[in-house]
């Protein structure tokens, strides 16, 4: 019988105790603290080249991720939403690892991580990809990529390899002769089993993925969304899913944070995030999801969920960035730089906006800058 | 429908490859009506971009439409030559892609690539063409037209690129424009603005669309009438609040149960089992039955045409009323 | 809703995206196995260099006199049935010099295109993959070799070391590897954002290992593909060396000594010198069909 990989019937359904979560972690903080956070994160790009900048005496620094907190419970699904631009996916890399941070830093089971991690912590953090078809070495089988992660790491006893993968792939559902396959010979959906049986061969505590499905077509993004969901129950993965799709965030996470030009400007548990969302960006982001009961006459009468374009990373506004496109904006949401913060009864819901909380001011707003 | 401005009479269109010879679209008909928009919608394989670029005139070099008519104004495009084409499909019918950083010319400014319509079809002189260009630009939503005119598409973002080529499509006043999933690459906050803007000017200008799209909510938004395809032929069509709203074909029933949604959040999304149809030896009878929950015996043997119903919708299935009754279960759950 | 059991499905029309034209049969079989014998380029090439090397090989079997044997009495003759090719202006048989003298350049040739590419590919890999101080150094390294032409720098390094094989090969690595340093950084650079490559580097795999086992193998297809073409440059730079004397030194045969030795005689006897040149036209032929049909096999089917 396999050992570790699937746990015993008695366990399933409760996340976090089964034995596929890496339990032997030194240091393991208890069930309240956060697995994984961000503190404060900022991480930038140089833009242009460096003698330009040094002629003009100017850095153009791109600021994609800007000063961002996010924690991430043991065990939960968090969505990370955002449009192009937004930050989301370089947030993503940092946590994983795979881009240095330029400021604030990262905590992990309650240690912080060093800028170069050592290979116990980096593979305790896994990823999955967007691109099907350019994450996957089309070099490689199934099966040596997979066993050239487990033996690296020494997973499991090198006798047991060749079982390992076998339950592996059986976890993401696909057949044994999958091991003997290169990745042209699959699909789309297929591919991203493989990614997922990827990342889930170093046993990993977290789970991030980038867009998993958006490549996907549409009856088969269901197949893969029902198999993270699956794997989160059976395996009580931690999850944190980045998309811009907000209909699929709602199938599987339990919060949702909101993200803009590099910074969080709301997150909530999720339904209340839908039913009662408090910054304008989020009300906006909402407002402008397609929906089965729209119609043709409606669309065309009404403006907009959300006016003009998202200005440019390089020149992010002053005070609040949403500000030149937000309905309610304010003199003061250019000076003031609204923080997350929350409302005083409830601490799950935060929000970056001065009037998230209070009552939405009725004068009229100032006139908005026109577009980039 | 009186008088259509477009009618594709059962249209196929091939393609030899070393395979064998794919059916991409087989027997396929629609009819646009003027200033209506038409929501052509299927998954990648069904045939739908290829029916659009067929209607256009702009196939692969291997791909040919063996028979069928496309009659566009009541002439037909299928028999015309390169120089007829243009002439008449020139300036009454245009396109719009999913990708505008490849469909537009990155070296030509964007004010000139809209002005060349007119001069080339309408015969404007250069400052005509301009005076046009800037009032196009003005009516699709980019501001401070006057300097943009002068920009190069690299200087647009991904929304404005497509408002730009919404404004070449609409420089030579067409009947008609098609859309190939011009939403699909775009944030959704300006999926949301192209899109009313398109819905806006099918309703002002009474030009008709043609929308290709595999997001049965983007159809929604924006068309009055909905055709789905599936492995190059037509399963149902008709209004779009009752074709996805109240599907009669199982495979429309599948997409809608199958995606995310946003208002319905049902418990587990259903995937349609199996994976599209070869379109070099498709099934036999409904291309669909081999992944069809309700399929019986006449679904493998017997042809599959589009059937009228009652109300003016049509579909495909012999046993759409089963779909019909598992439609009726899923909104109850709800 | 587990699938498993499900065979991973060739998705036979699916891949067809509506504009995709070809089907995913090629997808579905392996490239190589299907086409490489239908490529007439290529085969023509593997079959050209078949018969050469099968020829150069066997050249003591074939050889009936021995190459650098003299015989005064037998100069300048014609082809005839005892020397095949006739001799030369020593009395060497002409046939017998001709198959060893292609011996020596094939495998020279071959030898001086190894050294630079393994150089060159080590050197490419480091600088595209680490960026930086490294991929500095190095490319500073490549535009100095790059500043001088390549037969001024390969001459000069063999009149400093003296004449002979050795220091043919040694010149020729020290010269030849930047092309490959170059193309091998500039694949490296564009492959190393390729997901499955971050992928990798995800799973804590060495940095080493990643370009060895990941980026390498996938990259050095147009390295191999430009080592066909440095092939037939270095048999030439070894004849050329030759006919100016600072080749393989006398008697040991040798095409561009051969071509050298025979102009005196190009009016009265022009077989002496020809025939070497043909033979080397003939080899440039060959490598380089297997190089034009290797590129169109890669080229086309990147999968």
């Amino acid at each position: 019988m396999s050992d570790a990989l699937v746990p015993p019937a008695g366990k399933l359904g409760t996340p976090g105790t089964s034995a596929f979560s890496a339990s032997t972690s030194p240091g393991a903080t208890g069930e309240a603290g956060p697995l994984l956070s961000a503190r404060n994160m900022s991480v930038t790009f140089p833009v242009g080249s460096p003698l330009a900048a040094r002629i003009r005496h100017e850095q153009r620094m791109l600021r994609a991720v800007d000063g961002v907190d996010l924690a991430l419970g043991r065990g939960e699904a968090l969505a990370l939403v955002g449009e192009s631009g937004s930050g989301k996916s370089t947030f993503a890399l940092a946590l994983a690892g795979l881009r240095r941070i330029d400021g604030g830093q990262i905590c992990f089971d309650g240690r912080t991580l060093p800028a170069r991690r050592s290979r116990a912590d980096q593979r305790r953090i896994q990823m999955v990809f967007q691109d099907p078809y350019s994450s996957l070495n089309p070099r490689l089988t199934v099966g040596s990529m997979l066993r050239e992660l487990v033996q690296v790491h020494h997973v499991v006893p090198a006798g047991q390899v060749r079982s390992y993968c076998k339950e592996l792939l059986e976890l993401v559902g696909l057949g044994e002769d999958a091991l003997r396959a290169h990745p042209r010979q699959f699909s789309g959906g297929q591919r991203q089993r493989v990614a997922i049986a990827r990342a889930l061969a170093l046993r990993p505590d977290v789970l991030l993925a980038d867009e998993p499905v958006s490549a996907l077509d549409v009856s088969v993004q269901a197949t893969i969304l029902n198999l993270l969901r699956d794997l989160r129950a059976e395996l009580g993965l931690t999850l944190l899913l980045i998309s811009h799709n907000l209909a699929v965030v709602r199938h599987l996470c339990d919060r949702v944070a909101v993200m803009y030009l590099g910074r969080i400007v709301e997150v909530a548990p999720t339904e209340q995030l839908f039913s009662d969302p408090r910054h304008p960006y989020t009300q906006g982001l909402l407002a402008a999801i397609p929906r089965l009961s729209d119609d043709a006459a409606g669309s065309a009468d009404n403006a907009p969920a959300v006016a003009g374009d998202p200005p440019s990373a390089l020149r992010i506004p002053t005070g609040c960035r949403f500000r030149t496109r937000c309905p309610i904006a304010q003199d003061r949401c250019e000076r003031e730089d609204p923080a997350l913060a929350a409302a005083s009864g409830d601490q799950g819901h935060l929000a970056a906006c001065h009037f998230a909380f209070a009552a939405m001011p009725a004068s009229v707003p100032r006139q908005r800058e026109k577009g980039a | 429908m009186t008088d259509p401005i477009l009618a594709v009479r059962d249209l196929h269109v091939q393609i030899a490859t070393r395979r064998g010879t794919v059916r991409a679209v087989d027997g396929v008909s629609l009819e646009v009506a003027s200033g209506e928009a038409l929501g052509l919608v299927g998954e990648s394989g069904s045939g739908k971009s290829m029916t659009l670029r067929a209607i256009l005139g702009v196939l692969p070099a291997e791909a040919r439409v063996t028979s069928g008519e496309i009659l566009l104004d009541g002439v037909n495009l299928v028999p015309l030559g390169n120089t007829d084409l243009n002439r008449i499909r020139g300036p009454k019918m245009s396109m719009i892609f999913q990708e505008p950083m490849s469909a537009l010319n990155p070296v030509m400014r964007v004010g000139r690539q809209i002005a060349e319509g007119p001069q080339v079809h309408l015969g404007y002189n250069k400052a005509r063409a301009a005076q046009r260009a800037l009032e196009l630009m003005r009516r699709v939503g980019i501001p401070d037209p006057e300097r943009r005119f002068r920009a190069y598409p690299h200087e647009f973002s991904g929304g404005m690129r497509q408002r730009v080529m919404i404004a070449i499509a609409l420089s030579c006043d067409p009947e008609i424009i098609l859309c190939d999933e011009p939403t699909t690459a775009l944030d959704v906050t300006i999926q949301d603005q192209i899109l009313r803007l398109l819905a806006q000017l099918c309703r002002e200008s009474g030009v008709s669309l043609i929308f290709v799209t595999h997001d049965l909510p983007v159809v929604a938004q924006v068309c009055q009438r909905v055709a789905v395809m599936y492995g190059g032929e037509l399963v149902e069509r008709g209004e779009v609040r009752e074709v996805l709203l109240d599907p009669r074909h199982p495979y429309t029933l599948g997409l809608v149960r199958s995606a995310p949604d946003f208002e319905y959040v049902r418990e587990s999304l259903v995937p349609i089992p199996g994976s599209p149809p070869s379109l070099i030896s498709p099934p036999s009878g409904c291309r669909f039955h081999p992944r069809c929950e309700f399929a019986e015996e006449d679904c493998r043997v017997s042809a599959t045409p589009l059937r009228p119903l009652p109300g003016g919708r049509s579909t495909a299935c012999l046993h759409y009323e089963r779909c019909q009754e598992a439609a009726a279960a899923d909104r109850v759950r709800r | 809703m587990s699938l498993s059991g499900e065979q991973f499905i060739v998705p036979g029309g699916s891949a067809l995206a509506d504009l995709e034209v070809l089907p995913a049969d090629r997808a579905a079989q392996p490239r190589q196995a299907r086409r490489w014998y239908r490529q007439p380029a290529l085969m023509a090439g593997i079959v050209i260099m078949g018969l050469i090397i099968a020829t150069a090989l066997s050249a003591p079997l074939l050889a009936s006199y021995n190459p650098i044997a003299l015989n005064l009495n037998a100069t300048l003759l014609g082809p005839s049935s005892h020397h095949l090719l006739g001799t030369d202006q020593l009395g060497r048989d002409i046939f017998a010099r001709l198959l060893y003298g292609l011996r020596l350049d094939l495998a020279v040739g071959c030898l001086a295109v190894l050294f630079p590419f393994t150089l060159g590919t080590i050197l490419g890999s480091l600088a595209g993959y680490f960026g930086g101080w490294v991929d500095i150094v190095i490319m500073r390294l490549v535009d100095i070799v790059v500043a001088f032409p390549f037969y001024v720098l390969v001459i000069a390094l063999v009149f400093v070391l003296g004449p002979g094989v050795r220091s043919i090969i040694i010149a020729i690595t020290l010269v030849g590897w930047v092309s490959y340093a170059r193309i091998i950084r500039g694949e490296i650079l564009v492959a190393k954002r390729q997901d499955y490559v971050v992928a990798a580097q995800s799973g804590g795999l060495s940095s080493l290992r990643i370009m060895g086992r990941h980026l390498l193998p996938n990259v050095i297809t147009q390295a191999i593909i430009y080592a066909m073409s440095d092939i037939v440059q270095d048999i030439l730079a070894i004849v050329t060396l030759g006919y100016f004397g600072l080749g393989v030194p006398p008697p040991t045969p040798d095409l561009g000594s051969m071509i050298n030795d025979g102009q005196n005689f190009l009016t009265t006897h022009w077989q002496l010198t020809t025939i070497p040149g043909l033979a080397v036209v003939v080899v440039g032929l060959g490598l380089s069909l297997i190089g034009d049909g290797l590129a169109d096999l890669i080229r086309p089917g990147q999968s």
